[in-house]
């Protein structure tokens, strides 16, 4: 089965994100195929590089970069939920004349049309968050 | 919007429904919510929004943000008409637990096109048994 995955909610404060994370993990495993991971609300949040949690402790965004790195997936920030909050790549950078870009390797930043084409696409949309 | 969307598949058209929970103002899922709303029209999917729980303050009539020092976007549900969604659902039993009635919610209308562009009502008021068979037939259900 083909998974399209929304995270809709940050990371460490809210069990989205893991759960979305074991979920692909699992689905992977079992054969099936994740057809996108889509960021959107404060689940932009998910695609900063500059998280830096304690190392005895599981690194949230770290986790998804090497994950869609193994499998080849495809990580996409909310362009508009993005720019609310911070999340830039060197696009953003460019056109919002900001000092520094933060995207996680991996991610990449688009618009909400990649979430409506993800649930088309993909046989069942899977959503973490409230 | 920097949106580009691109174009579906053709022949792939799935029910979406957007389910809204929340109060308007109290977060951005309510807007964002929206936002998902009038992209998803240029794909031309089946949409339908629904409103329950609080979420039916979403389309209040008369919502004052100025105060709160927020953009108050609900403006915007006037615009959905002109954007592919036939159907709004409110859930009658959320809208009668606030003490609301339909006279309290925003006149959206949609122009319909099979019908020599008549003006019709958005908005239908159901139960929540039929809102729940109406869930279950669903393909693209998205909570906000």
């Amino acid at each position: 089965m083909k998974f399209a995955i929304v995270v809709n909610e940050g990371p460490y404060t809210h069990q989205a994100s893991d759960s979305a994370y074991h979920f692909a993990r699992a689905a992977l495993e079992g054969g099936h195929a994740i057809y996108r991971v889509f960021f959107y609300h404060d689940g932009v949040h998910n695609g900063t590089r500059l998280a830096s949690p304690p190392q005895d402790e599981r690194d949230v965004v770290n986790r998804w970069s090497k994950l869609a790195a193994e499998h080849d997936i495809d990580l996409v920030v909310c362009v508009a939920a993005a720019q609310r909050r911070g999340i830039v790549d060197a696009a953003e950078k460019k056109r919002h004349a900001k000092d520094a870009d933060n995207i996680a390797p991996g991610f990449r930043i688009s618009g909400l049309g990649q979430l409506i084409e993800a649930g088309i696409r993909a046989d069942r949309l899977m959503a973490f968050g409230d | 919007m920097t949106d580009e969307a691109t174009a579906a598949p053709p022949g792939a058209v799935k029910k979406f429904m957007y389910i809204n929970r929340r109060a308007p103002h109290g977060g951005n899922y309510a807007q964002e919510g929206l936002e998902v709303a009038l992209i998803g029209a240029a794909f031309d999917q089946e949409v339908s929004l629904a409103f329950i729980d609080d979420g039916v303050f979403q389309l209040k009539t008369g919502q004052d943000t100025a105060a709160a020092g927020l953009k108050n976007f609900t403006a915007a549900f006037a615009a959905l008409g002109d954007y592919e969604v036939k159907r709004i659902y409110v859930e009658a039993e959320s809208l009668a637990r606030r003490g609301l009635t339909a006279d309290d919610l925003m006149p959206l209308m949609y122009e319909d096109e099979d019908d020599d562009y008549a003006e019709k009502p958005l908005i239908e008021i159901i139960g929540k048994d039929a809102l729940a068979d109406l869930i279950e037939r669903q393909d693209v259900l998205l909570n906000f």
